[in-house]
């Protein structure tokens, strides 16, 4: 496994892709096949990640408040996310007699597979990508605003007055906040010139962008991180949810398995924006360069790529979750003067300082 | 049609929700019936009698020496507060006084539980706000103060200390150190609360100017303690009807004037400190003597009506005893702090959001048995 | 000055935030501050205070002997009706009948801990013990009968 990290994913890629469009003649079949053999490695990769992010923010809040967490079944506790997994898969899926049961039923399936489309342009290693689209950062924007929809759709087939209060919440919410979450991403394509991944990372080759863009990088990362801890619905933005007073805002109704796919969607929602923050600003796979230091840069290398990657974006949702441990929610008229008010004409000005800074190349 | 019989939206197109009597924010099995435009809350009706377990018809059939116990059950996190009150009224009919060193030893008890239901409203006031850690941190140094009860009064939270005449038995020779302890700990976690809640931009925001309640209002609703105490209205008993020796004790009557959930808070948060205050001159000096006054096997008040009113965390608690001679009351009635602030609720929440409703009923500090009893 | 009082509250709300995360990042990264009892796991070092109230026993001593006379002080201090005492009249060795315990029945269910009982108790017959894991599948297990079988009364207890 060592030695697959450190040669890096492409040497594999390659040898799957030979291997298939050897086995199977037709273009098109080929091209199926490979689909879905990354379909199958993407849910094997995202169950047990979903099940650490689980367990990792139980033990997070536990430290945080004087507690231990979870630490009974399996070794240090990890096998409870697991155990309460199979008891919602256990657990009978209740859908409610006046609900719309076709909406019902749908709502979950949607958001998690939005969730799970805004993964294809994500770089997890050095050549390790599912899809490098040319528009990768915009195809990201755009698809992850569609599960406002699936939550949209789980509160008002519910038929419950909480969740309709929580799905409305929660459209007027992620619409706002996609706003500052594409004007801060905007701030690194300017300085890139590229929408796509691979660009962006490699652009960082001599350093990250948090950086080499100094000012407007660190102004538009914080806003990132607060606009798209919002758009995952987490707090203290979790206004949807809201325990205090919404009970469970839009999954109110839901049990057993759809319960468990809107769990799952929030974490691998919770990974996606750590994700693209790490990939954007701290150069996702790419390790720490700094210039021209070729010795240091290359003790840098030695660390391989995924391990970089991942302990970026492992950082960034320990401070998403922090921030749920930390803060209390804001009230939905604060929540959107936050964003009108705050985030946004900041987001405008930074746009405005980052043209200036690229125009005139006061960037490393 | 919903489950109380009234359709889903009124004639004005107003949303009705239920929010209780299984909710987690209502602290227990209030029933709030919410009248909704969007998230503007029109109209607050709260049900009550989901705990209803007549403590007060239970007392009229059990002596003076035993219906104190139930008491505790009222306002379970001022426990002691509650006995004490009814001890009070009834040494009140039998004229007699409890010792010096008991009456010491009830102030620091009634104190130290002020300190610790403070201590929970706090991290309750946080996690009805959204943020959960605080509710942890409260909860640490209540748990020390109950260690301190339960080595003392033999139970942690329905404690049953008081007697007429006195209190059950002598403290613990490990007391006074102990609460020292105790109280160097508060100290210096008194900061970490500021740090966490009082100073933090999102807790100014949701609850400044929020709930407003001024002080005619919260006179003519007949709030208490704290909630009144944020309106500016000076209603502390402890103050004004001073009761076993508290007026030869240094302490102040925080008063704010904002009338908002912001001054409510700040109430809360000085009168910890005031506690603390009033533990440290009382702790070195618990006079030396009986810790309780001799009664007869079986107490009689003579004919007549007795009223005693105490300063519990929560407001004025009074308990009027009717009394004909015999060995048990005739009529008790109990005047509960919550009973009154909840009623001033649908006031402050009118015109509020939904988290604001949460945020009001969180400073209005509410213990529902004490509401329902 | 609109952009300086814009600037300052951003200024100042971020601090204030960040003072928060400050505290909640310093107890996440002292784990030596964790509270928590494991409860099953310490059974052997947890030690209940020496008042604590945890059910109502009556102490015998290795003759099987205890000190309850059976006058019903406790029946009659306890506002649950929690204790049933039944007498029986017992042949004393000169012959003259005396009132004796047959049972102390007390009910462990309908046990409020209010200590009354033991304070009202004219020879320090019952006391309080510290056992507090009560839980039972049945409630007729809660019902107890705190004399030992074919105990007597101690020697000099009136």
């Amino acid at each position: 496994m060592s030695l697959l990290l450190t040669i890096g994913f492409g040497p594999l890629a390659t040898a799957i892709h030979n291997w298939v469009t050897a086995s199977i003649s037709n273009a098109t079949g080929a091209l199926a096949t490979e689909m879905v053999i990354v379909g199958i490695s993407l849910l094997l990769f995202l169950v047990p990640l979903c099940f650490f992010l689980g367990y990792m923010e139980r033990r997070v809040a536990g430290f945080m408040q004087m507690r231990l967490g979870p630490n009974r079944v399996g070794p240090q506790g990890t096998l409870q996310i697991v155990a309460d997994t199979v008891k919602l898969l256990l657990k009978e899926g209740l859908t409610p007699d006046a609900s719309d049961k076709f909406l019902f039923n749908l709502a979950p399936i949607i958001v998690v597979v939005t969730s799970m489309l805004v993964l294809a342009p994500i770089a997890f290693a050095k050549d390790f990508q599912i899809w490098d689209i040319s528009i990768g950062v915009l195809y990201m924007a755009s698809v992850s605003s569609i599960s406002v929809i699936g939550i949209l759709m789980a509160g008002w087939s519910s038929n419950n007055k909480y969740s309709l209060l929580g799905a409305m919440r929660s459209g007027a919410q992620i619409v706002s906040y996609e706003l500052s979450v594409g004007l801060s991403l905007i701030t690194i394509v300017i300085f890139t010139g590229s929408l796509r991944m691979s660009d962006i990372v490699n652009s960082q080759a001599d350093g990250w962008w948090i950086i080499k863009g100094h000012i407007p990088a660190i102004i538009s990362f914080v806003i990132f991180v607060i606009a798209s801890t919002a758009e995952i619905n987490r707090a203290p933005f979790d206004l949807a949810e809201a325990e205090q007073e919404l009970t469970a805002g839009f999954h109110t109704e839901y049990s057993g398995m759809k319960f468990a796919m809107f769990l799952l969607a929030e974490y691998i929602n919770l990974f996606i924006v750590s994700a693209v923050a790490a990939t954007l600003f701290l150069g996702g796979w790419m390790p720490f360069h700094i210039g021209h230091w070729e010795m240091f840069n290359h003790i840098m290398d030695f660390i391989p790529s995924s391990i970089w990657f991942m302990s970026k974006t492992f950082l960034i949702i320990f401070i998403i979750m922090q921030f749920r441990w930390t803060f209390p929610r804001l009230r939905v008229d604060q929540l959107l003067n936050l964003e009108w008010k705050y985030l946004l004409p900041i987001s405008m000005f930074n746009i405005l300082l980052v043209t200036v800074c690229a125009i005139m190349g006061w960037y490393f | 049609m919903s489950l109380l019989g009234e359709p889903e939206l009124t004639e004005d197109g107003e949303f009705v929700i239920n929010i209780g009597p299984q909710h987690p924010s209502t602290h227990g099995v209030l029933h709030l019936k919410v009248w909704l435009d969007g998230e503007t809350i029109k109209k607050v009706q709260p049900h009550l009698g989901y705990i209803h377990r007549s403590i007060e018809k239970m007392s009229e059939s059990l002596s003076y020496r035993n219906f104190i116990f139930a008491t505790s059950r009222m306002d379970y996190l001022s426990a002691h507060i509650n006995n004490e009150a009814c001890a009070l009224t009834v040494e009140k009919g039998l004229g007699i006084e409890a010792p010096p060193r008991a009456q010491a030893i009830r102030i620091l008890m009634a104190e130290l539980t002020r300190l610790s239901s403070h201590q929970l409203w706090w991290g309750c006031m946080g996690l009805d706000l959204g943020a959960v850690s605080p509710f942890f941190y409260g909860f640490r140094e209540r748990e020390s103060i109950m260690e301190v009860m339960e080595e003392t009064c033999g139970a942690r939270l329905t404690q049953n200390y008081m007697v007429p005449g006195g209190i059950m038995y002598d403290i613990h020779p490990n007391f006074q150190n102990r609460v020292k302890n105790v109280l160097k700990q508060i100290k210096e976690n008194f900061k970490e609360y500021d740090d966490l809640l009082t100073g933090n931009v999102i807790f100014e925001g949701r609850t400044k100017g929020v709930g407003y309640l001024s002080p005619e209002d919260a006179i003519s609703y007949g709030c208490t303690g704290p909630t009144a105490r944020g309106s500016g209205v000076s209603c502390d008993v402890r103050k004004w009807f001073p009761y076993d020796g508290y007026d030869k004790l240094q302490f102040n009557e925080i008063l704010e004037t904002g009338g908002d959930c912001y001054a409510r808070y700040m109430v809360r948060m000085a009168e910890m400190r005031q506690s603390v205050r009033i533990i440290e001159q009382m702790i070195d000096n618990i006079p030396e003597g009986d810790f309780q006054t001799k009664t007869k096997a079986v107490l009689k008040l003579p004919k007549g009506e007795f009223y005693q009113r105490v300063e519990t965390a929560r407001g004025e608690l009074g308990v009027y005893i009717v009394s004909d001679g015999a060995a048990s009351p005739y009529r008790i009635k109990y005047r509960s702090p919550n009973f009154s602030n909840l009623s001033a609720l649908e006031h402050m929440a009118k015109g509020a959001k939904i988290g604001d409703l949460v945020a009001i009923m969180a400073t209005i500090d509410l213990v529902i048995p004490d509401v329902d009893r | 000055m609109f952009i300086k009082d814009y600037i300052g509250t951003i200024y100042k709300s971020t601090v204030s935030l960040l003072k928060g995360m400050k505290l909640t990042g310093y107890y996440f990264t002292h784990p030596k501050k964790i509270l928590t009892e494991e409860y099953p796991d310490n059974r052997a070092t947890l030690k209940m205070a020496d008042r604590f109230r945890g059910e109502v026993v009556m102490p015998h001593d290795d003759n099987n002997e205890h000190r309850c006379t059976g006058c019903q002080a406790c029946e009659i201090a306890c506002p649950n009706g929690t204790i049933k005492i039944i007498t029986k009249q017992e042949l004393q060795a000169d012959g003259k009948k005396k009132k004796a315990i047959d049972a102390f029945v007390y009910h462990l269910e309908l046990c409020t801990m209010c200590n009354l009982c033991v304070v009202a108790c004219p020879s320090d017959a019952i006391v309080m013990a510290q056992t507090f894991e009560h839980s039972v599948y049945d409630k007729r297990q809660l019902k107890k009968t705190l004399n030992k079988p074919g105990s007597k009364i101690m020697e000099g207890v009136e």
